[in-house]
């Protein structure tokens, strides 16, 4: 195989913070499900219909003679999940004690290790921040009118598989990275706060931006999954780029090159 | 290709050490664990956090167009406590709430007496620790009148709030709800001792005859079927002395997120 030059391409900052918000992510989206699961229903609005109906989502199990059935509902449809949703192991519980921290049902436990993270985070990515807007590698992420133009050749070689290891992220790299940085992690922090009664007080401007308190948990729920959905593209493209030269990279800031690229 | 199946090995190694991590860290994060200690020390800040930004602002408060529904009862729904059946039989006539502790004048009010005091009415959203909100008109006395009649000693911090449901029936025997609020919450003016709810008397599920409201917490704070108000200086005293019944659970004292 023929290769091009290693460079320099991670700054300490950037691969230590990566990899700490990597492991908040990991436990904030595990407790999140274990916070969920005391009330596994997902409502559009102030509050949450109990004599109407506002729910988007709802995950419960019903008794059927002798056995217990999940039944997730999605808008007006009906779905069986037995075994994963609703209903795992005999027990009815929304997501399965395999998908959830801890993996017995605490609710306390669940919070207290939620919000941990939710401080760990926020204080990296404020690290990040700082440190990306003093050694530029926020400029990284931000598309050039290059970077625009070439977009439509981006897709096409991203679809046919044909990864590129140049100097610069691609346009679509940039696009999802800052993506998450910018929308996605954002959207999360804002819309935890707005569930904050506390926080409502000291910024009530934050439930009409969301459309009020179950709005935003509704929103904090989905923007999760859209990050699982990220993370799970992620490790596609590492699969797909080299994950020797990927990984090097995020874990030495080393990174290998396409022959001819410098 | 080689780098590719060494590192599917190193993922399939790192899932099941994930998996056995699993186990660890159900552990560690119990109640009296290693990692325990670590994670509230985030609570402590979250705390910190919530009194430095929040000030006394008010909790954001509703129109009656807001009000769709009934207020969703929760916790203990109908006391079985046989002192508190008595009292309910009789229209709450022989209830009274009495004020002790810190203070220079001990008050034993009835129902009557909570009434003719200046009220409030407030439409706000009740927000449970599950995750759902519940909006209704909440009427009653400010917590801060009754203190003005007790009058609180110097050394008083903490409203300790007494009430008459057992919420748990345990081998060491029975438990009655708690809860606790500091000074700062009790004279905020949102912070009333409630007997009407969506403009009719409080029913017995939502707490009758007396249940308190602190806007800016989660519902487990409002303690409900109250008989007792103590003022103190500290909570440890009571319970497991973590200042509520929940917090002795492990839910955090200060219930802002």
């Amino acid at each position: 195989m023929s290769k091009g030059p290693l460079i320099y391409r991670q700054r300490i900052w950037t691969r230590v913070t990566h990899w700490i918000w990597a492991v908040c992510l990991f436990f904030l989206m595990l407790t999140g499900l274990q916070i969920f699961n005391a009330f596994p229903s997902l409502h559009v609005g102030q509050e949450s219909g109990f004599d109407y109906d506002n729910a988007i989502l709802s995950i419960g199990a019903v008794q059927e003679g002798e056995s217990l059935r999940g039944v997730t509902r999605v808008g007006g449809v009906e779905f069986d999940t037995t075994g994963v949703l609703g209903v795992s192991n005999g027990e009815a519980r929304a997501f399965p004690a395999w998908a959830t921290i801890p993996s017995y049902t605490s609710l306390a436990t669940g919070r207290l290790i939620h919000f941990f993270f939710a401080w760990v985070l926020v204080g990296t990515l404020a690290v990040w921040l700082v440190a990306s807007a003093l050694n530029g590698h926020l400029r990284d992420l931000f598309p050039t009118m290059a970077d625009v133009r070439g977009l439509p050749r981006d897709v096409v070689d991203h679809a046919r598989l044909r990864i590129h290891h140049t100097r610069r992220y691609s346009v679509l790299q940039k696009l999802a990275y800052a993506g998450v940085m910018f929308v996605a992690l954002p959207l999360m922090i804002a819309t935890g706060l707005t569930m904050s009664p506390s926080f409502n007080a000291t910024a009530p401007w934050l439930l009409d931006a969301f459309g009020g308190r179950q709005t935003a948990r509704t929103i904090h729920f989905i923007v999760m999954w859209a990050l699982v959905g990220f993370f799970v593209v992620h490790m596609l493209m590492i699969l797909l780029a080299g994950p020797f030269n990927e990984l090097r990279s995020i874990i030495t800031g080393w990174y290998r090159l396409d022959k001819g690229e410098e | 290709m080689m780098q590719r199946r060494g590192f599917l090995t190193a993922a399939a190694g790192g899932a099941m050490l994930g998996l056995s991590g699993c186990k660890v860290l159900d552990t560690a994060a119990k109640p009296g664990g290693a990692a325990r200690g670590i994670l509230m020390a985030a609570n402590g800040l979250t705390y910190r956090t919530q009194r430095l930004l929040g000030g006394d602002a008010l909790a954001p408060e509703f129109t009656a167009a807001d009000i769709r529904q009934g207020q969703k009862p929760n916790g203990t729904i109908n006391p079985s406590d046989t002192d508190y059946q008595t009292l309910a039989s009789a229209g709450f006539a022989d209830w009274r709430l009495n004020v002790i502790g810190a203070v220079e004048n001990p008050l034993s009010l009835t129902l009557g007496a909570l009434q003719a005091m200046p009220a409030r009415s407030q439409i706000t959203r009740h927000d449970c620790v599950e995750g759902w909100s519940c909006i209704a008109k909440w009427t009653g006395v400010p917590l801060s009148q009754v203190l003005d009649a007790a009058r609180p000693r110097a050394n008083a911090r903490y409203i300790v709030f007494h009430c008459m449901d057992t919420i748990e029936r345990s081998l060491s025997g029975l438990v009655k709800y708690y809860e606790s609020i500091d000074l700062r919450d009790a004279v905020h003016p949102q912070t009333i001792l409630a007997y009407g709810l969506n403009d009719a008397p409080l029913p017995v599920a939502n707490g009758a005859p007396l249940r308190l409201r602190v806007e800016r917490q989660l519902g487990y704070k409002m303690a409900k079927y109250l008989h007792t108000i103590e003022v103190v200086e500290g909570v440890q005293a009571f319970g497991d002395g973590n200042g509520s019944y929940w917090a002795d659970r492990g839910y955090e004292w200060y219930a802002g997120i």
